[in-house]
């Protein structure tokens, strides 16, 4: 076997004085070879970016830095070369994706522009042979009508658009080395499919190695070839994709596993009660409008309808612009509704005003997506909680003495409600924003993407603890989701969005054993690692 | 499973003292704030001590007119011989008292028009920003001018007339503050509770947005300072009260024979909005952290 391409040799990344530990990377080694994916897996804070960001020079120095260890690459040790050598060698023979496209892309270049840019410093080629090169790439990373992508400006393009813009871009020297930060991670699932599909069918053409950087096992199914886990800055494990995807050893390899969601439908018991929710016919267009100009129309939500039993779980399933978020938000009348009826109890919501609609607030409660936004970083958490009921008549004393009791339900402990947000982590307030809905005592639980700003270890416990309250108080819940996952594992029908609309709306067992629109087909096929059986791991004692 | 479940945070919420502390460190790492601190302190101090240093009347003669510096008099004495030194003294509880309080009447009425603008958009939000257009078209200090004309020179006419032109800027601020709150999802969450919106904007939006105000306001006392001093040179000042532009513009035709009757007050007013304005760098440094991170 010939020396790897690239040997990283017990790197320590270095901490500045007075974080939560002294080095972000330790005593990480890796190989990558020619030809092949190594991926680079690990939850928030384990270093895997800043692993990418070290071999590309790219930390933020002085306050983050290679403090020891080795990068060969090319028989020199990348650490150690003086910058300007450093600086040409990446963009030549080691260039990176990074996650978000729009704002790795300057606003103000055309594309075909950008890309051409890395060919003015690289090489000496012509006007016209930069062009060539730069149409031709363009071609091959499957993009449509060349010419006038690369006449474009990064706004005009859609998301994957945008990062196989970046992918050609990375690609436009050759280079023997492509780091990819999380590629997919601001892509809708369908483009992440085919972003993916590229990168794999580019990386096979070109001989090069990909070190790719994600959190999401599903995709590391996808594409690696070997696998490297860290956590804490240290590798916890590395191996073949074989083996750690389904033999893995390491304790906390095998605990992030068993934290996928499985995409076998759980089954449930079908829900018998009495429809408490019904949505029929929701609209909602968002109109742009201009002193002079005539406004541009979108429609967000077009005739949505459906039906929540009580204690049913329905999921509301999309990707990005299908408006599940709009009618998330309509049911809550954070947002009022062009036309049709939000059912509850036999009241219409939809046309009620502020103060008539008052009395009703309380049945319908919401959590939210961030849990970094959704909690006042300048007020206790107890008075967070307390909120609501406060404003709603409830004695200060009794829903203090109440917000105690929801935190011991959630799983905190009640002393908690003296601290502040910034104190906890992502998990911890997403419990205390199910608790602010709780204090509510509400009937129907509206949940947007409750999950999806969470490690997958934590996501477990919260869909977890979500689904032991909803059966404990009994109540109705609208999960809005991307991720087909979660779906499988909280809801028990699902409703299917797509531009606004619903294209499909069924059971969960029916809509994921055969789907009948093609756009729920194309969603269900691009679920990463879908062919990935995750092995059933029994949970050592010794973990 | 140590690793994956979930550790409360230990330690105890930070109290007060400890938060000031850590504030003060904050500010103190701008070092020119610590340096306009201490002007402003000992400004501060002059104004407190005025009436026992000087316990005449400002304006009544003190000695030989114009007669030079560092002699009998630090400073001097005007055209009148009144003692400049005093005059200083005295202007500066003018300049100061000026400054607050036509800041704070700004501040509470500029903050109040922006939050309800940015809170309710809509017609109320084009209503109020139309009014803050009017006013924001007339250039600044000729608007005060008029206004003091209009209501003859007084204090408070002067603070009235600050107040008026130093609005709008606040209530810009304050309104875009809001119309990025108002979509944060704990604003939000807050809807759906059913709180009520004057809590809303007091309780949840408004402490969120305090930082940038304080800024804000803060250069606006500097700013304050010289429109009163601008007033008071061009004669418009309250009459029967000592200030600074009313020296500078006293000793105006004689500042070739007698270069001090302008020249100290001149630097009172300079260090003093020197001093408030480093200040105000250095609050903003303390109550943005992030932003100064990413600058150095």
């Amino acid at each position: 076997m010939t020396a790897p391409l690239v040997d990283i040799r017990n790197l320590h990344v270095a901490l500045p004085d007075g974080a939560d530990r002294p080095y972000a990377v330790e005593d990480l080694s890796m190989t990558l070879n020619a030809g092949e994916i190594v991926c680079v897996v690990g939850e928030s804070g384990s270093g895997k970016s800043l692993t990418a960001r070290a071999m590309m020079g790219l930390l933020p120095e002085p306050r983050v830095r290679a403090s020891a260890g080795q990068i060969i690459f090319g028989g020199r040790d990348l650490l150690q070369l003086p910058k300007h050598e450093r600086r040409l060698l990446c963009g030549e023979q080691l260039s990176m994706i990074f996650q978000e496209p729009m704002t790795a892309l300057n606003p103000l270049m055309t594309v075909g522009r950008q890309i051409e840019e890395v060919l003015i410093v690289h090489t000496s080629l012509s006007a016209a042979e930069r062009m060539e090169r730069v149409l031709a790439l363009l071609a091959e990373v499957h993009l449509p009508d060349p010419p006038r992508i690369a006449a474009s400006y990064p706004h005009q393009l859609s998301g994957g658009q945008r990062q196989r813009a970046m992918i050609a871009m990375a690609l436009i020297m050759d280079p023997k080395v492509l780091v990819a930060d999380e590629p997919t991670t601001a892509l809708d699932v369908t483009t992440q499919a085919q972003i993916l599909k590229l990168i794999r069918e580019l990386q096979h053409l070109h001989g090069t190695g990909v070190m790719f950087i994600t959190h999401d096992f599903g995709v590391v199914a996808e594409v690696a070839d070997r696998i490297l886990v860290m956590q804490h800055g240290k590798v916890v494990e590395t191996g073949t994709a074989d083996q750690i995807l389904n033999r893995p050893e390491a304790p906390y390899t095998r605990a992030l596993i068993r934290a996928i969601p499985s995409l076998t439908p759980r089954s449930r018991t079908p829900i018998e009660g009495v429809p408490i929710l019904k949505v029929e016919d929701l609209d909602k267009t968002y109109r742009q409008s201009g002193l002079l100009a005539k406004g541009r129309e979108v429609h967000a939500a077009k005739d949505v309808s459906f039906t929540l039993k009580r204690g049913e779980t329905i999921g509301i399933v999309g990707e990005s612009g299908s408006g599940k978020s709009t009618v998330a938000r309509m049911i809550v009348r954070l947002l009022q509704p062009d036309g049709g009826r939000i059912d509850l109890h036999g009241i219409d919501l939809a046309p009620l005003s502020k103060r008539q609609l008052k009395p009703h607030r309380r049945r319908v409660q919401m959590v939210f997506q961030d849990p970094y936004a959704s909690l006042n970083p300048r007020r206790k958490i107890g008075e967070i909680i307390c909120e609501g009921p406060v404003a709603n008549g409830v004695p200060k004393s009794k829903a203090m003495a109440r917000a105690r009791e929801l935190l011991g339900l959630v799983g905190l402990k009640p002393e908690v409600a003296e601290r502040f947000p910034h104190e906890f982590s992502g998990g911890q307030r997403q419990r205390i924003g199910l608790a602010r809905a709780l204090a509510m005592d509400p009937e129907v639980l509206v949940a947007d993407e409750p999950v999806s700003a969470l490690d997958v270890s934590v996501q477990a416990q919260v869909l977890e603890l979500l689904a032991e309250i909803r059966d404990r108080l009994g109540l109705s819940v609208v999960f809005i989701t991307h991720d087909l996952r979660v779906a499988a594992q909280v809801c028990d029908t699902i409703v299917v969005m797509s531009k606004g609309e619903v294209v499909e709306h069924g059971t969960l067992a029916e809509v994921f054993a055969d789907p009948k629109h093609a756009y729920t087909r194309e969603l269900l096929a691009s679920i990463p690692g879908k062919d990935w059986q995750i092995p059933e791991l029994a949970e050592a004692g010794a973990v | 499973m140590t690793d994956l479940t979930e550790q409360l945070p230990e330690g105890e919420a930070p109290n007060l003292r400890a938060r000031a502390l850590g504030f003060w460190r904050l500010f103190a790492r701008n070092r020119p704030a610590v340096l306009g601190l201490a002007i402003l302190i000992g400004v501060i101090v002059l104004a407190a001590i005025a009436p026992i240093i000087y316990p005449d009347n400002p304006f009544s003669l003190a000695g030989r007119p114009m007669s030079p510096p560092f002699g009998e008099w630090i400073f001097g004495t005007d055209t009148l011989g009144r003692d400049v030194m005093a005059g200083i003294a005295h202007g500066a509880r003018t300049s100061l008292m000026i400054g607050l309080v036509a800041t704070v009447v700004a501040v509470v009425f500029g903050t109040l028009m922006g939050a309800l603008a940015g809170y309710y958009g809509g017609w109320i939000d084009d209503l109020l920003m139309r009014i803050t257009e009017v006013f924001q078209t007339i250039p600044s200090f000729v608007f005060a001018i008029l206004l003091v004309a209009i209501m003859s020179p007084s204090i408070q006419s002067i603070i009235i007339a600050i107040a008026v032109v130093s609005w709008p800027a606040l209530a810009r601020l304050v309104r875009g503050e809001f119309l990025s709150m108002k979509n944060r999802e704990f604003v939000q969450a807050s809807v759906v509770m059913g709180v009520p919106d004057w809590k809303i904007i007091l309780i949840q939006i408004l402490p969120n947005c305090l930082s940038p105000v304080i800024v804000a306001g803060s250069l606006l006392v500097a700013t304050a300072i010289l429109i009163e001093s601008g007033l008071s040179f061009l004669g418009l000042g309250d009459p029967n009260v000592m200030s600074w532009g009313f020296q500078v513009g006293a000793g105006r035709t004689v500042l070739r024979r007698a270069w001090w009757i302008c020249t100290f007050p001149g630097v009172a007013i300079l260090l003093t909005v020197l001093a408030i304005n480093l200040v105000g760098e250095g609050l903003n440094d303390a109550l943005n952290p992030r932003l100064r991170e990413r600058k150095g």
